[in-house]
């Protein structure tokens, strides 16, 4: 790779996060982060005819917050990326109809925040833009519809389910010194470790984070104890411990470690079995929850890692494994 | 870590099952709709004074009407979480299939959605129920012939 790039990573000099906009569904309102977002939904609608629309207008709303936030337009911003779960992505590039200025559609499944982010900070550090909005979101009645049943459907589901979060987060960054930056990032490799269950999105999941977790860790020669909180997307409970064994058998020192799908819901009250998942489960954790703690220097550095299952229904139809992906960012606290 | 290493690995940490729980509820479950069904087929006949033959279809309809409304109404589902085999087996679940496909694509309309999906988890049955039952039809006229 070229200079800059440190095996798969990059440290990164000029990207700072300016303000963030959150919009989270019920379910995730009565988790344990309820308060931290900005707007929370009554019902899946969202007073929209269908599901997608409800989602669309989340991804809006999460996207005037932030700009209001800095008194900003649309056509302020110089380049939109956005990601989502839905074939075509279609709630951001139905969205960005809406918007003047340039937009980049992103794919990468569950971790379409990172990868957006990182896209992002690699477009900024590099001087081609000054202000970036990344635009994420998933709603888990149009993920179900998708990718498993209809939502009415009364099927058993596993005990190794995750939920799809509801929600969207937009965030901007810039090149102008903020109190929060961008500090590194890691981009994931796509890794198959021969999981065909969709139900157990886990398990499927975890060597994807362990892999970009080791590349990061020896690409930057950093450990665990560099990190205030290390964070993977939306392992769920059962994923996580997959990993953490993993890593401990890689004589890894896992101490700080978490993930968003089990800090967005009260896993033991919650009807969401192994925890959350979604492109919005990773981002309403991190944008919601640790950015004003960083910004608060509560916390001083912090991983996140978006893991994404890059699974096709159709391609399950034909007995083919799911490839997954994780890409990571680093979030800092400026003195 | 090589493939069947983790696999070993995963399986070791796998969240246990509830099979004699999930047994139980199902036959539970299963058992009360049934109960219901012989209700108000006894109804039908006893009181209506309908005949069996005539009776049987008019408890299937109402089971299958309750079916659909408590699809509607979002509460089928969260039984079913529940009820497992109990509910999906029975008459209801495939009530149940037809319903929250036909909920679920009603925002692309009666042709594409409504009409072209209600079936999309509910005509595997449909499809091979025809298929074996001709298949089994051509078996017993070939018996009835050697008979």
């Amino acid at each position: 790779m070229s200079l800059h790039f440190l095996g798969n990573s990059v440290t990164l000099e000029n990207v700072y996060i300016v303000s963030s906009g959150t919009v989270c569904g019920p379910l995730e309102y009565l988790g344990p982060l309820g308060s931290c977002f900005d707007k929370s939904l009554q019902d899946y609608h969202y007073g929209e005819k269908s599901f997608e629309k409800a989602e669309r207008k989340m991804l809006r709303d999460a996207l005037d917050i932030c700009l209001k936030r800095e008194k900003l337009k649309y056509k302020d911003i110089d380049l939109y990326l956005g990601s989502d779960l839905l074939n075509q992505i279609t709630s951001v590039n139905y969205l960005a109809r809406e918007l003047p200025q340039p937009f980049v559609g992103l794919y990468g499944a569950c971790s379409g925040f990172a990868l957006s982010m990182a896209m992002a900070g690699l477009l900024i550090d590099a001087g081609y833009v000054d202000k970036i909005v990344t635009m994420v979101s998933s709603h888990n009645a149009t993920a179900e519809r998708q990718y498993r049943y209809p939502v009415e459907y009364g099927v058993q589901k596993k005990d190794t389910t995750t939920f799809t979060a509801t929600g969207a987060v937009s965030t901007l960054l810039t090149n102008q010194p903020q109190s929060v930056r961008v500090e590194a990032i890691t981009l994931g490799r796509v890794i198959d470790y021969s999981q065909n269950d969709a139900n157990d999105m886990g398990r499927a999941m975890a060597p994807a984070a362990f892999d970009t977790l080791m590349n990061h860790f020896q690409d930057l020669k950093r450990t665990f104890h560099d990190y205030d909180l290390v964070v993977t997307g939306d392992l769920s409970m059962y994923g996580h411990q997959i990993l953490k064994e993993m890593l401990q058998r890689h004589k890894m020192d896992v101490v700080r470690y978490n993930d968003c799908g089990c800090m967005l819901y009260d896993l033991s009250s919650q009807p969401v079995f192994q925890g959350g998942s979604g492109c919005a489960c990773s981002a309403l954790v991190t944008m919601g929850s640790l950015y004003p703690q960083l910004k608060d220097k509560k916390l001083k550095r912090v991983l996140v890692v978006s893991t994404g299952a890059l699974l096709s229904p159709m391609m399950s139809a034909q007995k083919e494994s799911i490839p997954c992906i994780a890409h990571a960012i680093s979030l800092e606290a400026i003195e | 870590m090589d493939r069947k290493e983790y696999d070993q690995l995963a399986e070791s940490l796998k969240p246990t099952g509830h099979k004699m729980k999930n047994a139980f509820y199902a036959f539970l479950y299963g058992g009360v709709i049934g109960a219901i069904a012989q209700g108000v087929l006894e109804f039908f006949m006893n009181v209506y004074h309908v005949k069996q033959e005539d009776a049987t279809p008019m408890m299937i309809i109402t089971l299958v009407f309750i079916s659909c409304l408590l699809t509607g109404l979002g509460i089928y589902d969260k039984l079913a979480q529940k009820a497992g085999a109990g509910t999906f087996i029975p008459i209801t679940g495939f009530a149940n299939s037809m319903t929250s496909c036909a909920l679920d694509s009603q925002s692309e309309g009666l042709i594409m959605g409504i009409g072209s999906n209600m079936f999309k988890l509910g005509g595997t049955v449909i499809t091979y129920g025809i298929v074996s039952s001709a298949l089994l039809g051509v078996i017993r006229y070939v018996i009835t012939l050697f008979g």
